[in-house]
């Protein structure tokens, strides 16, 4: 009976458990109270911090005592366009574009290297004695051209090269979610690992590979830098529009011809839902 | 007569944990054999040996006369119906269910033939076309066994196959699985830790508990001859005397098992084969069928009573909690344990 009066009044019992039940009726306090130490902390530590150092920006440092006073002035800020160091400014942010850009562009230039007459691609060619069969790949019109670096196959394999990762992580992703009971029961069924893989794997990691092929298509198709440095001439979509708008200045035209890779991702995801991709997302 | 799956000194480790710990066991064919024990007690592991799905660490597993340790789960006469089912996704069901003939190359017509059979044999004609998603857990768990059954295997294995039904259902399905089995005359491995469920379907039941067998025997020997304390307190409700008291009531310290529905109350003079106590009444429970007593003895232990309510007369309302009172029990029913893993039988 005690115990029954003690759960009906939420009032009563010890400063502890009243406390504990004005939380659970408050739901919003409960939250903002675990909440606030975190915002705090966050608040005085880092964007506290961050402000006092941009507050010293306007004290006064003497050059003679070498000591700072609390004078404001906008005179450290104004120093910063004088040559010397904006020098510094400059050098770091060029820098820090370089290398953003160059992580994807070296990755494509190398492959030109890489695939250009006497480069890696054709020395292991000739080491392994296979010249007459790259000869004969190349001679395929639609996927050939005078060299590797200049050909259909070159720019396919730099393609693959830089959007493989989009592919691997959702399919990676798929597969992660298959139980490993079902490929045991597979096996316990009788099937071969080879018919577990394209009875049970295959098909089940199918809106991986949908998810990954919308990375893949809809990248390539936008792409302007790799068919500029890989393949044989003739412009792909991206670098007609970029020629349209920079060099030709040709807008109007540079505008129509975006129109294509929107329309074809369209097209493209209409496809991949009828075929059911999407259902077990 | 063949043994189904003979087990001679198996062991199975997993870094330094023996889940399967030195375990022999016969399984005859044709038998309903249940494998029973709490959770981590190695029956899972000893189902999963068979099947194929782990190789032993040491010892040797025969399936119908053949070594089966190192054989792929492809190449065994076994099949599985898996706890969580396992039914693919992706197929219907008719698919599902024809699947262990199609990877073995049977042709169309005749596994989608075989197929509609087995459905039928679990009352599932008709739901071909479904999805695994469209139908109920009962209904899945029936998927699950003709797609087993289909493949016509000499052993099926059964990992815990009614566990996620509820009450009433999993009571049909064991009459169902029961009836099947006879049908069908193969050899069932159910894996449990019911121990309702096992006593009520199996022809033999193993007692597992951490890694090793406790003991193998019938239903009806294993509830009234239990041969270790684990056994007596694991299956069914028993009341455990050890030490002193033990020593008092059957003159030997050996600790021994009574059952609930084994003692009464009190009633007239004490026969010479009757062994007396008394304690303050401490619980009652009405539960159905019967009504149990907790009796507190002087030493402190409890003592489990349970009488059958199979008289119109309310019985219960003669006793109350506090009361003091004498309970007895025939000597016969007072069955000594040896506390000790009895090991491989």
């Amino acid at each position: 009976m005690n115990t029954l009066a003690l759960s009906q009044n939420p009032s009563g019992g010890s400063p502890l458990r009243r406390f504990s039940n004005l939380l659970y009726r408050r739901p919003n306090l409960y939250l903002s109270l675990l909440l606030v130490p975190p915002l705090l902390w966050f608040g005085a530590i880092y964007l506290g911090s961050l402000l006092t150092l941009l507050w010293q920006g306007f004290y006064t440092f003497d050059d003679f005592t070498m000591a700072v006073t609390p004078e404001l002035t906008l005179a450290n800020f104004a120093a910063l366009f004088q040559p010397s160091n904006f020098d510094i400014i400059l050098r770091t942010l060029s820098m820090a574009i370089v290398v953003s850009i160059a992580s994807y562009i070296v990755k494509a230039y190398a492959w030109t290297l890489l695939l250009a007459k006497g480069g890696v691609a054709q020395w292991f060619v000739q080491h392994l004695g296979l010249e007459p069969v790259l000869q004969f790949v190349l001679g395929i019109p639609g996927v050939g051209g005078s060299t590797l670096s200049t050909s259909h196959l070159g720019r396919f394999m730099v393609f693959v090269y830089i959007w493989l990762p989009f592919m691997i992580l959702p399919i990676q992703a798929s597969l992660e979610r298959l139980p490993p009971s079902l490929l045991q029961a597979s096996a316990d069924l009788g099937a071969k690992p080879r018919q577990t893989f394209m009875q049970v794997i295959l098909p089940l990691s199918i809106p991986g590979i949908a998810a990954g092929s919308i990375f893949t298509f809809s990248l390539t198709l936008g792409d302007f830098i790799v068919p500029q440095l890989v393949g044989p001439p003739g412009y792909f979509v991206g670098s007609m529009v970029y020629a349209q708008q920079g060099a030709i200045g040709n807008m109007p035209m540079a505008a129509a011809f975006t129109l294509v890779p929107i329309v074809l991702i369209a097209i493209y995801l209409s496809i991949v839902k009828r075929l059911g991709a999407f259902d077990a997302l | 007569m063949t043994l189904a799956v003979q087990f001679t000194n198996v062991s199975r480790q997993f870094g330094e944990v023996k889940a399967v710990d030195r375990v022999s066991i016969d399984i005859q064919d044709g038998e309903f054999f249940s494998m029973l024990g709490p959770s981590g007690s190695g029956k899972t592991t000893c189902l999963r040996l068979i099947a194929g799905f782990e190789q032993p660490s040491a010892g040797s597993i025969r399936i119908h006369g053949e070594e089966a340790a190192g054989l792929p789960p492809y190449q065994r006469d076994v099949n599985t119906v898996f706890q969580d089912y396992a039914l693919f996704p992706h197929m219907n069901v008719r698919d599902n269910v024809a699947y262990g003939l199609k990877v073995k190359g049977v042709g169309k017509d005749e596994r989608l033939k075989r197929a509609e059979e087995a459905l039928d044999m679990v009352a599932l004609g008709g739901y071909g076309e479904r999805k695994p998603v469209q139908l109920s857990g009962g209904q899945r768990q029936r998927v699950a066994l003709a797609r087993a059954l289909v493949n016509r295997p000499r052993v099926l294995l059964l990992d815990e196959p009614l566990g996620a039904l509820d009450l009433k259902l999993r009571e049909q399905m064991q009459g169902e699985l029961k009836k099947l089995q006879r049908q069908l005359g193969i050899t069932f491995i159910f894996v449990t830790h019911d121990q309702t469920e096992a006593l009520s379907m199996s022809d033999r039941v193993a007692v597992f508990n951490k890694g090793r067998i406790e003991q193998v025997d019938s239903p009806r020997n294993l509830y009234m001859k239990p041969a270790t304390t684990f056994v007596a307190e694991f299956v069914g409700t028993s009341n455990v005397i050890r030490g002193d008291l033990a020593k008092q009531l059957s003159g030997n310290p050996q600790p021994f098992s009574i059952r609930p529905e084994h003692v009464r109350f009190a009633e007239g003079p004490l026969a010479a084969h009757e062994i007396e106590v008394s304690g303050l009444l401490h619980d009652i429970q009405y539960q159905g069928s019967a009504t149990r007593y907790e009796l507190k003895l002087e030493n402190g232990q409890t003592l489990n009573i349970s009488q059958a309510n199979n008289q119109w007369l309310d019985v219960s309302a003669q006793h109350q909690t506090g009361q003091r009172i004498s309970a007895r029990w025939a000597r016969e029913a007072m069955v000594p344990l040896s506390d000790t893993v009895a090991g491989g039988v």
